[in-house]
């Protein structure tokens, strides 16, 4: 078991990823990170200091195309699977000022 | 003409190709054959998310029609094929298995499914997967699990097992999977098919679904390794959509000798004879192959990978980080699933109740991971400590690989478990992933092929080999496949379907 995640660890990370979790969700995945997090701990007993993160994989500088302008997507298509869409832009409940 | 039901019980997806080039059975008849086929099982295995029964039907009988008229036919002209349902097919919904994108239209076609059909490929329809291509065992999907038509009360493997179930049962000849951390492989093993999970950066992923971006592949899944590299040669290659896709060309793989006359093969003490919780029943039939490739005149070799215990740790801290970022795009904004609100509750609870109501209980258990691997305070402990341990992972296996042609070993250490026996420890179903994940951390390629059975269950020998260099790979596997002469093992379907009448 790890003592890194308790309950709050659970609310503070569920809140960075934008998840509303379930009191139950909660009490199981404090039990799950608990485990998985107590099992990535073997990674600790790696002398890592002098190694470079391994990030991106692309071995080559990643190909150029040739700077041509390309057929956008265009706005009915890019709003047809919106939940909601009116003039020409999608909806979403008011940010500013509520 | 030959009767296409019987033709799709004996023909490989290369004997299909030519069979229909040749007029000797045409395109209609055995997309017919195959949608009977969906019709009588898929109630049973569950492996197809949406069949498009009406386009299938209209490619086949124009595909005939070109062949009358003496047009020039694709490589896979009227070969129907299935692909996993993360992938954008235009007409057709785009799932990934999860309520969140339930009713999702993609608006772009994935290159993938674009060279498919230039190459006169019959799409009949979307394979059921782990929602979001998160899981080794297929029962994770929002649309239920997925049964392996060996023995339906086990599991096929995942996250492709939808894609590895419908090419064993026979709904169609191919099929193409993604493999993050060994999704290709595992399925392919468990259901005693092929799959090859390319070289990172070999096939585009324009249109495909992200879940871990420095390591995801497309790849395809079929009964023969012939066919699997014929499918492999249509969707691979570089492409101007795709800023990851690679320039390296991509060999000839449709035809190889097949010789194993002077190759090196390696054989990792840590898959095998160091390998803890190997069942006995694939040990020996790793063992078995290995001494068929070693009578057929290679030399093996004993190789170690010693970072292997670190990779499961390793892989499900890169994958998940990666993962809890691009799933963020899943928001209730654009496309997919959006909570209705409560009257006071903002553009937060839209984005929180959203994903909380759309995303499975492993999809959340991963992003929670991830964002936790990536949150102050824990960067450097996890996420990044990491991506240094990958670095040892891929130089292990750089090194191994610079004495070798190819390594071989299992794919799954277990053949195909029941349906339900590690869905309460999600840990113990990682571990399912430790002799897959390292390539995947590697960027190498690496496929499964079929090398006989274990308790009436199948079991896969796993080869990996050099960056960009499927071509050896597949012709070592072609030599095994030659050298073990199985032929083409398929599951006894209508005895399955005698045993389930009431």
């Amino acid at each position: 078991m790890s003592d890194t995640i308790d309950r709050a660890t659970v609310q503070r990370v569920a809140r960075l990823a934008r998840l509303r979790l379930s009191d139950a969700e909660q009490d199981s995945l404090v039990d799950d990170l608990q485990r998985i997090v107590a099992y990535v701990e073997k990674l600790q007993s790696v002398d890592t200091s002098a190694i470079q993160p391994l990030v991106h994989m692309t071995i080559d500088a990643m190909p150029a195309r040739k700077d041509v302008a390309g057929q956008p997507l265009g706005t009915d298509k890019a709003l047809a699977n919106a939940p909601e869409a009116a003039d020409d832009a999608f909806v979403v409940p008011r940010v500013v000022g509520s | 003409m030959a009767n296409a039901a019987e033709l799709l019980d004996t023909l490989s997806l290369v004997d299909c190709a030519a069979a229909i080039a040749a007029g000797d059975v045409s395109a209609e008849a055995i997309t017919g054959a195959v949608l009977d086929r969906i019709d009588r099982f898929d109630g049973q295995f569950g492996a197809l998310l949406h069949v498009d029964r009406e386009g299938a039907l209209a490619t086949a009988a124009s595909t005939d029609q070109a062949r009358k008229a003496g047009a020039a036919l694709g490589p896979l002209a009227g070969v129907p094929v299935t692909v996993k349902d993360l992938i954008s097919v235009p007409g057709m919904p785009l799932t990934a298995a999860s309520k969140i994108l339930r009713g999702y239209e993609p608006p772009f076609t994935a290159t993938v499914a674009r060279r498919l059909r230039d190459a006169g490929a019959v799409i009949i329809g979307k394979n059921n997967l782990d929602e979001f291509a998160m899981g080794s065992s297929n029962e994770n999907s929002a649309f239920g699990n997925v049964a392996n038509p060996w023995a339906p009360d086990r599991v096929p493997g995942g996250s492709s097992g939808g894609s590895a179930a419908a090419v064993a049962a026979g709904y169609g000849f191919g099929s193409l999977g993604t493999d993050t951390g060994g999704s290709i492989r595992l399925p392919a093993s468990l259901c005693g098919v092929v799959g090859i999970k390319p070289t990172y950066g070999r096939v585009s992923r324009y249109g495909v679904v992200a879940f871990a971006s420095s390591l995801d592949q497309v790849g395809p899944l079929a009964l023969t390794v012939d066919d699997a590299a014929l499918l492999l040669s249509v969707i691979g290659g570089h492409d101007a959509l795709d800023s990851t896709s690679a320039t390296e060309p991509l060999g000839d793989l449709r035809s190889g000798p097949g010789s194993l006359e002077g190759r090196r093969i390696g054989v990792p003490r840590e898959f095998l004879d160091d390998a803890e919780g190997l069942d006995p029943g694939v040990a020996s039939c790793i063992r078995g192959s290995i001494d068929a490739l070693k009578s057929a005149g290679a030399t093996i070799v004993d190789v170690s990978l010693p970072h292997t215990p670190l990779a499961i740790a390793t892989y499900y801290l890169v994958a998940t980080a990666e993962a809890s970022s691009n799933l963020s795009r899943y928001d209730g904004v654009r496309f997919g699933h959006r909570a209705t609100l409560a009257q006071g509750e903002g553009i937060t609870d839209l984005y929180e109740r959203s994903r909380g109501e759309g995303f499975g209980p492993e999809v959340k258990r991963r992003i929670m991971l991830g964002t936790f691997a990536l949150s102050s305070g824990y960067y450097d402990a996890y996420y990044e400590r990491a991506c240094r341990v990958r670095r040892l992972i891929h130089d292990d296996y750089v090194s191994a690989l610079k004495s070798c042609d190819v390594l071989v070993g299992p794919t799954s250490p277990v053949p195909a478990w029941r349906l339900g026996e590690c869905t309460d420890d999600p840990l113990a179903m990682y571990l399912m992933d430790i002799f897959t994940t390292g390539a995947s951390l590697a960027g190498v390629p690496a496929m499964s092929v079929p090398v006989g059975t274990t308790q009436n269950l199948p079991v896969g020998l796993q080869l990996i080999g050099r960056h960009f260099d499927e071509e050896t790979m597949i012709d070592v596997a072609r030599g095994l496949e030659k050298a073990l002469n199985l032929g083409v093992q398929r599951p006894n379907l209508d005895a399955l379907a005698d045993e389930s009448k009431p």
